[in-house]
């Protein structure tokens, strides 16, 4: 019987399967963006005489958006707390505040896309803008992805409660949204302030 | 007894287990971090063939302490699985950047660019 | 623009007869086949056994039927190929160029993406959990997902044949012909779309397989103690994870240059074409490593099981291997030596691309020393990987050839080249999935295939490659170039006549390999596998029933060392009653099946510019998720008396 139990209690955890595997999704991830950071790398210089990204950047709203996306990096820290220790204010607050940031993230850097398009600097403009909308804006399409997730992940702890389950989902939106905040590192870094100093 | 050396058995999943005062210090260093990064961009004061060097290791620096404070990857033995893949994921993304802007330069460098080449048809 | 976007009438190919009959008959068998299914009443079974099955072994045997059916069609398109080339000697042939541009174009993406992939990752999934000891893989109901997405791909790039028409471009779709500019039609389209969505697929198996191996195991099975075929399956896996969203990423480019006019490869406004090519092999060649590392597993399991043996110098093996995998990421530029990069660039990859045929080289020593002093039993399977280290030696060493890039210079893109792969992909991965077809249907489906048609089978394959692709050899060495639709060059014509006359005898290899199941499901109680280890085996798979019940192991088997299996016989304990528990199995879902209907749907719809319906088609993939992740309950329990009973009836019918 021992021996029984012995064996029945190998199987790892759930929660440790589930989260080894979305972090080797986000590997994946991770090198889908670096195909398309070697991209714009290659074409940053091929602006076809148009503009550069010293004649667009904004560093004011690229501070903004870093700042609102570290800050809900935290936030989103805090939740991961509070549904682990099941105390809703904490959970939901925390929450809310992910998405609120995020969201600011995503209508300031659409607000600069909208503006950079009606000066004519639009992605069809030239490689280099093709390839700075692309990087950028997969970004970005991530995070709109992940403010999906987000309110989803609120519901289902609304409609079910702190299940094993939804705790291992909470868990991966986590980890998503960190990396997501790591690539912004690199993102600022390479894009607007090398592009900014060159 | 009868998890016979197999190290998978005590791993952590990556992630778990980080705590307030490690957000905390991760935000305050994350955020010197970029402040600093914002300043040299736009400064005059260092040398300016520097910069790049000094903003990517700024940048790197700071992807460590997300890794670290955010996500909680340690060297520690029930993360190994967790630093191997990230390992292989951060080689991976090595030889992709470098090795295509190293095989781009000089294909540039040889082939005659693509309008040139255009306007020679007519 | 109409409600349905661009597509219309004309897009079906009333106006060329041989597409036309060719969709007749393609529509007339899957409706036929639809049919008889109905009236059978088999439908019921079909989905909640099969269609919504999210059990690995079932998810394996339908990724390997998909391929098999694939590989059908894309042979088809090769013995085209062939007659084209016997006939067009100073004439039109019957193809004209569109139509003979778009068979190779459909021939060589139909075989990778849709015959070899599907076909490693069948075997991987059927065999590995059961190697580890494991109920199932990590992620069942994502492997589901991840099964039906591979078969929307393959659904588009069928589809392209009766309504629209599919890329002229080559497998790789290479810019500036692949930008709209030159490629106005919705064929790239249909490869793009095909490929990104199949491709999500292949990268879900990958993750899964890649936790799976290094998270699940019965007790006592270290790394060290795996068998080499989950060795292998786990590089090859995390050369997926790695190397297919650079595909991602590469075609999304290109798509974004034909949907909404992005420059990234154009001609005009700064593109760069040489940046497509760099990034399609940086996925391309692990591609090949991907596909080949599994064969190398199953000639592992074959040759030290049919040669009584343990396999000669495990652990200089599972070096080679994790070497192959990180140095097939190093070697990417020995596919465009002649594309620019200079002589420096070129040096080192060439010497890169050499470097990587040593640990293929100490895999092949270690498997002929694996032979050296064994009891060799030459059952099919056996066949497949002698013919294999035979003729990948070959395709290898032309490799190495093509490697020197002045030499390439001359061979790059000729018959010679063209002979090579399929030197290396037949010889090596196709020989090898043969191999573990024969090898392991036994396993699953409960009775063996027959021997005699198997090895006739076999002999059909090898002396039709060699017949159909040395002269490939011949003919490259003397200059013609691939994917040409006609020539005039008297010395290449026998060369050319002999191939199709080697295709032709590959055909009747297929047509054995078909009348052998045939028969075999005819005679099945003839050749019935009554103990679960028909070929006296030395890994975990062979020590339940065939086929395995749906929770694999009654009790987790415990592993002392490699060879788990054989070493449970030696020690003479090999049947044990355990004591029985509870099993909580995954439930099946129809996640994966309504997933890929959204997204074949969305596909579609973006190839024709329906805009409406790839709006409601994404919202439904998304609703289909949240309906999934609403789901209160994700597993069945099989109570313990339950459990008892069928293993007690199975290992009745073993005791005796």
């Amino acid at each position: 019987m021992s021996e029984a139990q012995g064996i029945a209690g190998h199987l790892l955890s759930k929660r440790i399967v589930t989260g080894y595997g979305f972090w080797i999704f986000l590997l994946s991830d991770i090198v889908m963006f670096s195909a398309f950071f070697a991209t714009y790398a290659v074409l940053v210089d091929e602006t076809a005489g148009g503009p550069s990204g010293r004649d667009l950047f904004n560093l004011n709203s690229v501070a903004l958006e870093t700042g609102c996306l570290l800050a809900s990096s935290f936030t989103c820290g805090i939740a991961g707390i509070g549904a682990r220790t099941r105390r809703g204010i904490w959970f939901y607050g925390a929450m809310t505040a992910t998405f609120i940031l995020g969201a600011a993230f995503v209508f300031i850097e659409a607000r600069e896309f909208a503006g950079m398009i009606a000066r004519g600097a639009g992605p069809s403009r030239s490689a280099f803008l093709s390839a700075f909308f692309t990087l950028v804006g997969c970004h970005g399409l991530h995070v709109s992805a992940g403010l999906l997730w987000l309110l989803t992940m609120m519901a289902q702890v609304f409609a079910k409660g702190y299940r094993a389950d939804i705790l291992r989902r909470i868990l991966c939106f986590s980890l998503f949204w960190h990396a997501l905040d790591i690539i912004w590192v690199a993102l600022f870094t390479v894009v607007y302030l090398m592009g900014v100093a060159r | 007894m009868s998890h016979s050396g197999d190290p998978a058995q005590t791993d952590m999943a990556p992630g778990d287990e980080a705590g307030l005062t490690s957000y905390l210090i991760g935000l305050g260093l994350a955020v010197l971090l970029t402040v600093v990064s914002f300043f040299i961009s736009g400064t005059s004061l260092v040398w300016q063939p520097s910069i790049p060097v000094a903003l990517a290791v700024l940048a790197i620096a700071q992807m460590g302490v997300h890794l670290v404070f955010f996500l909680h990857i340690t060297t520690g033995p029930d993360n190994v699985n967790n630093v191997m893949a990230l390992a292989f994921g951060v080689l991976i993304v090595l030889l992709i950047i470098a090795g295509s802007l190293w095989i781009m330069a000089h294909l540039n460098h040889n082939m005659m660019p693509m309008d040139q080449l255009m306007r020679m048809q007519h | 623009m109409t409600v349905f976007g661009e597509l219309s009438w004309s897009a079906i190919p009333f106006d060329q007869p041989i597409p036309l009959v060719a969709s007749a008959i393609v529509a007339l068998t899957i409706f036929g086949v639809l049919i008889w299914v109905v009236v059978k009443g088999w439908m019921p079974y079909l989905w909640r056994e099969w269609i919504t099955s999210v059990d690995h072994k079932r998810i394996g045997v339908m990724y390997c039927l998909l391929a098999m059916v694939m590989l059908l069609r894309g042979f088809i398109d090769a013995i085209m190929m062939r007659a084209q080339q016997a006939i067009a000697f100073r004439s039109d042939g019957y193809l004209p160029p569109e139509h003979y541009d778009q068979i190779f174009s459909a021939h060589g993406t139909l075989m990778i993406f849709f015959v070899a992939m599907p076909f490693v990752a069948g075997l991987m999934n059927f065999v590995v959990p059961l190697q580890l000891g494991a109920r199932d893989v990590a992620f069942p109901t994502l492997n589901s997902v991840g099964f039906w997405l591979t078969a929307s791909g393959a659904l588009l790039v069928n589809l392209s044949l009766v309504v629209g028409e599919f890329a002229r471009t080559g497998w790789l779709v290479y810019p500036p012909l692949s930008e709209l500019t030159y490629s106005p039609g919705v064929g790239v389209d249909y490869y793009l779309w095909a490929i990104e969505i199949g491709g999500v697929g292949s990268l879900l198996s990958g993750i899964n397989l890649v936790t799976t191996i290094l998270k699940i195991h019965a007790p006592g099975m270290t790394y060290s103690r795996m068998p080499m075929f989950c060795w292998t399956a786990l590089a090859s896996n995390l050369l997926i994870v790695a190397a297919f969203p650079v595909l991602t990423a590469t075609l999304a480019m290109l798509l974004l240059d034909r949907y909404l006019g992005f420059h990234f490869f154009t001609n005009e406004a700064g593109g760069n074409m040489m940046m497509f090519v760099n990034l399609v092999w940086a996925w391309g060649h692990p591609e090949v490593y991907i596909l080949v590392l599994p064969a190398f597993g199953v000639y592992s399991e074959v040759v030290s099981t049919f040669s009584r043996k343990p396999l000669f110098g495990y652990r200089s093996m599972v070096a080679a291997t994790m070497a192959i995998c990180v140095l097939s990421f190093t070697v990417w530029l020995h596919h465009f030596f002649t594309m620019g990069a200079g002589a420096d660039v070129n040096a080192i990859f060439g010497i890169a691309s050499m470097i990587i045929a040593v640990p293929t080289g100490v895999k092949i020593f270690n498997w002929l020393f694996t032979m050296y002093g064994g009891r060799i039993v030459f059952t099919p399977p056996m066949l497949w990987s002698i013919g294999f280290m035979v003729t990948f030696a070959i395709g290898g060493m032309t490799g190495v050839l093509l490697a020197v890039p002045p030499a390439d210079f001359l061979l790059h893109n000729s018959l010679f080249l063209v002979a090579h792969f399929h030197n290396v992909l037949i010889g090596g991965m196709l020989f090898g999935a043969f191999a573990g077809y024969t090898y392991w249907f036994p396993k699953a489906f409960g009775f063996r295939l027959h021997d005699g048609l198997g090895k006739a089978a076999f002999w059909c394959w090898l002396i039709g490659f060699y017949v159909a692709f040395v002269p490939l050899y011949v003919v490259g060495l003397m200059g013609m170039t691939r994917r040409m639709q006609h020539y005039d060059v008297p010395e290449w014509r026998p060369w050319l006549l002999i191939a199709a006359g080697g295709a032709v005898i590959i055909l009747a290899g297929i047509i054995l390999q078909a009348v052998q199941l045939a028969v075999s499901i005819r005679h099945r109680e003839a050749l019935r596998d009554t103990t679960g280890d028909p070929w006296d085996g030395r890994s975990l798979e062979w020590s339940i029933p065939s086929p395995p019940p749906a929770f694999n192991f009654a009790m987790p088997p415990r592993v002392h060392g490699p060879d788990a299996w054989w070493d449970m016989k030696r020690r003479g304990r090999p049947y044990e009653t355990p004591a029985y528990a509870d099993i909580e199995m995954p439930r099946n879902s129809p996640t994966g099946f309504i997933c890929a209907f959204f997204a074949s749907a969305m596909g579609f719809a973006l190839i024709w510019h329906i805009w409406w319906l790839v709006a409601l088609a994404a919202v439904g993939a998304y609703a289909t998720f949240v309906v999934f992740a609403w789901r209160d309950r994700d597993e069945d329990v099989i109570p313990a008396a339950e459990v008892a009973r069928i293993d007690r009836t199975r290992g009745e019918a073993r005791a005796s």
